[in-house]
């Protein structure tokens, strides 16, 4: 497969080696900058002696907390993260200290000679331990290790299930992930004669990141200017700590009056950096005969670790979407976020959804496995379709519910039926056993009612015709200053040589929310329309007398400007040379707010979310006899994205989420020991290789959403979301055996 | 005296460089910062370049260890008049780069394999790429990226040599 229309605007830069991440900056006179850990899980009265470290050659200044001027604690929800701890350490990850010298090694070396004094306490590593009556209390704030509980109260499932012809009683377990972006975090931070601290660095979020320094450096924010450039992977986890790194490199340069580079080694990455949310979910399933799922109740606990991050946003969309794509009269469910003294756990692509489904998917099949009822037909009966009522009590209307096409054109294009027939199920002549398995989800475009929803875009007609375009949308490398590029190509009809994206600062464009859950195509799209109208009204009312026509005749197509029957048209230079004579400047800005939402904290009712983009992936795989090892053959992945306006980076986000779902099922935790953890890089962490991955078929299905202004939604985390309940679904299938703690390890003793 | 050929170009090389990782040589003494430190201890592949036709991890190779040889980077791909390597341009037609970090490992490390078997399955590009990681891609496009560019330079009887060779 080939894409004539792949198109990336820092596509060259990338395929050349020339494209400037952090790490490629440097300045004349540039300090380096290291983090200092302790080796403590949970500690009291810590402090730093630096008096060693200070006398090495080359060591600058050791910054500890008593050198911050504005507040040493940051975060997002709850302002608890320590950019430089002071004396408690909660957690292994807490950095104690920044050293800075001439040079990196000579930062290492001091580094390494600053000694760090604490007084161990006992630490809370599992949430039973937190949740114990009297277990020590982990945060700062508050009075219990309890820092979210979400409910949801639909109906009254407790009477039904006595009615019910089966209820499964069953308890799942997820793990710890690490995002293992390819690019560790790093800062470089420069001081600028007019008093702005210059901060370029591999984080996902300017506008959060601006937050963090303003806050440490106790300055406003026009003080800080944050740069876009090119960042090496996020997937969520490059908000907080990301944005902290930023923070003490700044600090370093404010202090030294000096650029300051701060680049971490893996090591520290994976130390010192938010993870996924382990879950525990247990589930009370009431299903018919018929196989409707008639009441469910529903309790999660989220190990949440030392900080809160968004602990209380995760912890919302596991409620939201607490029983998959189904459509359930009566559902109670209760979700916790539970504090301990692990590495704390924070965004990560799929956000508090992949853990819900793999429970959900399994238990669909389970239900269906007993009552001897087709998964499929389990899951026809009970998905939502138009106008259905979800858990939340949200009537789905306004956008084409196509979750049943969705689930067909997988179902199809892999032939699960007949090959559903051809599963093991524990039993055949050869050395392997052979599944097939498949999941489906909905998930809510965008923040919902967790969040204010806006974003704003730019664009400022030159001279010569060229156009300059900015959103408040980041580029963490999945292409979204592209699909901006050409969705106003697209607008205005023009060629997109025409269009720079102009890498934006955080003094240049408006904040306009994380590029987050899904939002980037959705928001930063429509708001890129907004301005595209205003742009293309401006122009029309100023160039219609040229035309010789009304302002509401005018159209943009064939990269020129249009007057009536194409009798009169202008090109972009002539246009532009036009304005120019009347004194007009050709800018616009837009602003796209989301449709509105609703949320009732007391009952989890209201309308979550304002769409949904709808999914199926299906599996077929193998299991060694002998070894238990798992090799995948095949993998389909459908989603009704909306529109497509990128195809080839479409698709290219459907294998990558697939893939790092893959990791999930099969290969990855960020093993949790007492607190600390070996997994400190590539050798005892795994991530899937190329060998790991079948050959994989991404199917994009088009119902153009009237909720986003271009017709498109989303597509980074409904990739990921539903790949390891279908390998779980295909494991089963092939084995006879349901796993329910990931990642799934199949011991030969099992298959004995 | 010590020297060692990049892209084409002779360097000598200084006795306070020799035990430098070739890696920080190249990125901090030669400004070549196209080649990507993601590990530093040879696990992810960002950092591969290709020495006498091989490709190998420049974090764990100290300069010593590369006198006299000749290194080609990422850098070195493109032909004297910019235009881009087959392998450059198949990455980007096959939409095989998001955000570009393993980007310059993988090219350099698919290079090599092109230059040992100008005509590799995918199961074979899979099993020569497997230690260059990618976090983004799911790597099919990858795949279909080195496919391609061994497709055009068989069919258009290219040569698979790096531009900076016909400098």
């Amino acid at each position: 497969m080939s894409f004539d229309n792949a198109f990336r605007n820092d596509a060259r830069a990338k395929a050349t080696g020339r494209a400037t991440y952090a790490d490629d900056i440097s300045y004349a006179g540039m300090l380096h900058a290291v983090p200092v850990y302790a080796d403590y899980v949970a500690a009291k009265d810590m402090r730093v002696e630096a008096t060693e470290a200070l006398a090495y050659p080359g060591c600058v200044r050791v910054i500890t907390v008593a050198d911050v001027p504005g507040v040493s604690t940051f975060g997002q929800i709850e302002k608890d993260y320590p950019i430089i701890a002071s004396s408690r350490v909660r957690s292994w990850g807490d950095v104690c200290a920044i050293v800075v010298a001439d040079t990196r090694d000579a930062a290492k070396a001091a580094a390494a000679l600053v000694k760090i004094r604490a007084t161990a306490i006992k630490p809370v590593l599992t949430m039973d331990e937190a949740l114990e009556p009297g277990a020590p209390v982990v945060p700062a704030y508050g009075d219990s290790n309890i820092v979210v509980h979400h409910r949801l109260r639909h109906g009254n499932p407790d009477p039904v299930f006595a009615s019910c012809e089966l209820v499964l009683e069953e308890e799942f377990e997820t793990q710890a992930i690490e995002h293992a972006y390819m690019e560790p975090e790093t800062a470089v931070c420069v001081p600028r004669s007019d008093g702005v601290i210059e901060v370029y660095g591999s984080m996902q979020h300017p506008f959060s990141t601006r937050r963090f320094v303003a806050a440490l450096l106790g300055e406003p924010l026009s003080n800080v200017e944050v740069y876009t450039i090119s960042v090496g992977g996020g997937f969520g986890g490059k908000d907080d700590n990301a944005a902290a790194v930023c923070a003490r490199a700044a600090l370093a340069a404010r202090l030294t009056g000096r650029p300051v580079k701060l680049r971490y080694d893996r090591e520290w990455s994976f130390r010192e950096t938010y993870k996924r949310h382990p879950y525990r979910l247990r589930y009370k399933v009431g299903v018919s005969s018929e196989g409707r799922v008639l009441a469910v109740r529903a309790t999660m606990h989220a190990d949440s670790g030392a900080y809160l991050s968004v602990t209380p946003w995760v912890t919302w969309r596991s409620t939201a979407q607490c029983f998959g794509p189904y459509a359930i009269d009566d559902i109670h469910a209760d979700v916790y976020g539970v504090a301990t003294n692990n590495i704390f756990t924070g965004a990560m692509r799929g956000f508090g959804a992949p853990q819900v489904n793999f429970a959900v998917e399994q238990l669909m099949d389970m239900a269906a496995h007993k009552l001897k009822i087709h998964p499929l037909g389990m899951r026809r009966i009970n998905m939502v379709k138009q106008d259905s009522t979800t858990v939340t009590g949200q009537k789905l209307t306004g956008h084409t519910v196509s979750l049943e096409e969705v689930m067909n054109r997988v179902v199809h294009e892999i032939g699960y039926r007949k090959k559903y027939e051809q599963c093991s199920f524990g039993k055949s002549e050869g050395d392997e056993l052979y599944g097939i398995g498949l999941a489906i989800s909905y998930r809510g475009a965008s923040l919902g009612a967790e969040g204010m929803d806006f974003c704003s875009s730019i664009i400022s007609g030159q001279n010569d015709g060229s156009i300059l375009l900015e959103a408040g949308i980041h580029e963490n490398g999945q292409g979204s200053e592209s699909t901006m590029c050409l969705i106003l190509a697209d607008e205005l009809g023009t060629d997109i040589k025409r269009i720079r994206y102009r890498r934006s600062s955080t003094s240049s464009i408006p904040d306009g929310g994380t590029t987050v859950a899904t939002r980037g195509t959705i928001m930063g799209g429509s708001a890129v329309v907004v301005a595209a109208r205003q742009y293309r009204q401006l122009l029309a009312e100023h160039l219609a007398a040229r035309l010789r026509c009304e302002p509401k005749d005018v159209t943009f197509h064939d990269d020129k400007i249009w007057g009536l029957n194409f009798e009169y048209s202008l090109t972009w230079e002539e246009a532009m040379r036009e304005l120019f004579l009347q004194r007009i400047t050709p800018y616009a800005f837009g602003t796209f707010q989301a449709p509105p939402v609703s949320w009732d904290d007391t009952n989890g009712q209201g309308d979550a979310y304002f769409t949904y983009v709808y999914s199926c992936q299906a599996v077929e795989l193998s299991v060694e006899k002998k070894t238990g090892k798992v090799k995948l053959l095949n993998i389909v992945a459908g989603h009704d994205i909306g529109k497509a306006i990128n195809r080839a980076m479409l698709i290219g986000q459907m294998f990558g989420g697939v893939t790092q779902g893959v990791g999930m099922a099969l290969m990855e935790e960020f093993v949790r020991e007492g607190g600390k953890t070996s997994c400190l890089n590539f050798d005892k962490y795994q991530i899937p290789r190329m060998t790991d991955m079948p050959e994989m078929t991404g199917i994009i299905i088009e119902n153009n959403d009237p909720n986003s202004l271009t017709g498109a939604k989303g597509i980074g985390e409904p990739a990921l979301e539903l790949i390891a309940p279908a390998i779980g679904n295909a494991i089963y299938n092939a084995t006879g055996i349901r796993y329910r703690k990931m990642p799934i390890h199949i011991s030969p003793e099992d298959l004995a | 005296m010590n020297t060692i050929t990049i892209n084409g170009k002779a360097y000598s090389v200084g006795e306070d460089e020799l035990e430098l990782s070739l890696l920080d040589y190249l990125r901090e003494r030669r400004f070549l910062p196209g080649t990507k430190n993601g590990c530093e201890k040879g696990l992810c592949g960002s950092c591969t370049v290709v020495m006498d036709d091989k490709a190998v991890r420049s974090c764990r190779l100290a300069v010593k260890k590369a006198v006299d040889s000749s290194i080609v980077t990422i850098e070195g791909m493109e032909g004297p008049g910019g235009e881009l390597h087959p392998l450059q341009k198949a990455f980007i037609s096959s939409g095989a780069i998001q955000c570009g970090f393993c980007t310059p490992g993988m090219v350099m490390n698919a290079y090599a394999l092109l230059l040992r078997d100008p005509n590799p399955s995918r199961d074979a590009i899979r099993k020569a790429m497997r230690g260059n990681l990618c976090r983004c891609t799911g790597y099919q496009q990858i795949v279909d990226a080195i496919e391609l560019a061994a497709k055009i330079i068989r069919e258009q009887e290219l040569s698979p040599r790096a531009g900076c060779f016909s400098r």
